[in-house]
């Protein structure tokens, strides 16, 4: 279970070179060592990192996260609670890239490099849907472990039933408002198809309410376009895009 | 029985040439030869390099293939204005607009088939992300319309974020203003960007092209909502890194501001606007807003607009109109290919 943010890191991890990756530190956050203390695999292929941190973050903040400075840092959402002295992130492995292969071998001890928290996605009290897919997640499970989620309808959408990440603990806690969907396995505790399809069925969508989308790309902006033709003002959508 | 695809000449770089002309065995001049015969001159197949030996192009003709792409469709509009469409691999397309003007010739290309970005006025976003374009796609662009051999100016405009897809948009940029390649004036050509940072810092070192940002509001709460990448690389951070950028008394930049009624054309966003930019020495241009399929904003009125320009006018930032262009034949990036994707 790890949700890899690459929302707008545009390089191939093995198209950069040395070269461009001094050229860029003018405009880098700059990165500091951290210590694992803990890398899990959540399912095949999607790790959650964990490191001590006491920096203060705001819930759907991203870190920039390298294993060494040879290649630019990619970005990350975190993936943990504001209250605790632990910070994560959810990461799948990219076959062809060069950090995240790396980074799925990292133990306990080994040493990282990550930038402090930023970012303007933020979580807050007011009641909203957070519509997630993959390990788009991230920030919405970040929102949740910082208390936010008490107003909050959670859907998820995965291609298979091992990829909901969190999903004990998601829904023990919000019961009915947690919403999965999967595209490719079935079971009757969740809906068959995609997040989309779940939105196409579903009317009645609160105009007041704020509407966090996280995943990729193209399923944003359907999305955005599914809330928007249900009368969602756009005011009301805050978009996260990840590749 | 596997057939191997062939790689393509058209689209490499002088360097690529030498190599794989020493590669086949040949002399390492041949790679200049080529150049000269894959952009320079009119022609569309190794057989056609006359200054080779029989041997060498069958040597070339063994692995790889020139490399042109002919447009499938051409749409001409009443003002001139023609949109080209191209066909990529796995049945998508992109477009290329030819906007002329007066004696000028405004070749519009894109870089990437769909775009990940996800700009809420932007057609090109709703295709999603199907594909970054090589160089070679992205040059094809220029050489395979009817136009090549008049096009003046280059805006690298079309579908696609460029700085998105930046190796290939360097690589296209050497071809088209190397003295081996098309010796175009890179001066001559803009590349326009939603402002990811650390790519443009790339661009501004590795290219001497105009740089045009995508800026739409000054504000950071708006702007979010209308483009995500905001999220990442807030407008004010992007200003702030060309603000600390020498552009010297050639280049140029500048920034593209399409106008949504009730949203982005007020006085308050002309005082804002007139804050960020402060110390650049740039250009605004408005764009009108044709409306896309599904979303909510609205073009204003001309009324509006022109007071908008004069408003940055008289705060002395330059403002031009641009001239809205081919209407009639689905001219906003992404409309004419999501609508064969759908056909």
């Amino acid at each position: 279970m790890g949700h890899i943010n690459q929302q707008f890191c545009i390089f191939d991890d093995k198209s950069t070179t040395m070269a461009k990756a001094a050229e860029y530190s003018r405009s880098e956050i700059p990165l500091f060592t951290v210590k694992v203390i803990e890398n899990v695999e959540l399912s095949p292929g999607v790790f959650l990192i964990s490191w001590r941190s006491q920096l203060h973050f705001i819930p759907g903040q991203v870190v920039k996260i390298a294993v060494d400075r040879l290649q630019p840092p990619r970005i990350y959402s975190v993936c943990s609670g504001n209250s605790g002295d632990i910070m994560s992130v959810l990461f799948n492995i990219k076959e062809e890239g060069y950090l995240t292969p790396r980074l799925a071998r990292y133990v306990a001890g080994d040493h990282l490099l990550v930038s402090a928290p930023y970012g303007s996605f933020h979580g807050d009290h007011d009641p909203a849907y957070w519509i997630a897919t993959g390990t788009g997640i991230s920030p919405f499970y970040s929102m949740f472990q910082s208390g936010l989620s008490h107003n909050k309808v959670l859907i998820h959408g995965v291609s298979y039933l091992n990829q909901f990440y969190f999903e004990e603990e998601l829904s023990w806690a919000l019961g009915g408002n947690y919403i999965r969907c999967c595209s490719r396995e079935s079971d009757e505790r969740v809906y068959s198809g995609r997040v989309t399809d779940y939105l196409l069925e579903t009317n009645n969508f609160p105009k007041d309410y704020k509407y966090y989308l996280c995943g990729k790309s193209l399923m944003v902006v359907d999305v955005r376009d599914l809330l928007i033709s249900k009368g969602i003002p756009y005011e009301n959508i805050f978009a996260e895009i990840y590749f | 029985m596997c057939v191997e695809m062939k790689d393509q000449l058209f689209g490499k770089n002088l360097n690529e040439l030498q190599d794989l002309s020493l590669a086949l065995g040949l002399p390492k001049f041949t790679g200049k030869q080529l150049a000269d015969w894959l952009y320079k001159k009119e022609i569309s197949s190794i057989d056609e390099m006359s200054n080779l030996s029989k041997k060498a192009r069958d040597l070339l003709n063994e692995k790889y293939e020139f490399g042109l792409s002919i447009p499938s469709k051409v749409q001409v509009s009443i003002d001139g204005t023609k949109k080209y469409l191209f066909p990529t691999s796995h049945n998508k397309f992109i477009e290329t607009a030819m906007i002329p003007d007066d004696d000028r010739k405004t070749v519009c290309v894109s870089t990437q088939v769909g775009c990940k970005m996800g700009c809420l006025f932007c057609m090109t976003g709703k295709q999603g992300f199907q594909g970054q374009l090589t160089a070679g796609e992205i040059v094809n662009q220029i050489r395979s319309i009817e136009e090549y051999g008049e096009v003046s100016n280059i805006v690298y405009m079309g579908m696609g974020e460029p700085f998105d897809n930046l190796d290939a948009v360097l690589k296209s940029l050497e071809i088209l203003t190397s003295e081996w390649g098309f010796a175009m004036s890179p001066r001559r050509i803009t590349v326009s960007s939603i402002g990811i940072i650390p790519a443009m810092i790339r661009f501004l070192n590795e290219s001497e092209a105009h740089l045009a940002i995508s800026l739409h509001t000054p504000f950071d709460e708006e702007r979010r909502k209308l483009m995500p990448v905001q999220i990442a690389y807030p407008i004010a951070e992007v200003v702030n890194e060309i603000k600390g950028w020498d552009f010297g008394r050639q280049r140029r930049v500048s920034f593209e501001y399409i106008l949504f009624k009730g949203l982005n054309d007020s006085a308050y966003h002309v005082r804002e606007l007139t804050r960020l930019l402060a110390g650049i020495r740039c250009r605004i241009n408005l764009i009108r807003f044709h409306p896309v399929p599904g979303t909510p904003l609205e073009s204003p009125d001309e009324e509006t607009i022109t007071s908008f320009r004069d408003q940055l006018t008289a705060k002395d930032i330059t403002t031009t109109i641009r001239a809205s262009r081919g209407q009639d034949i689905y001219a906003a990036c992404g409309l004419l290919s999501t609508k064969e994707l759908m056909s």
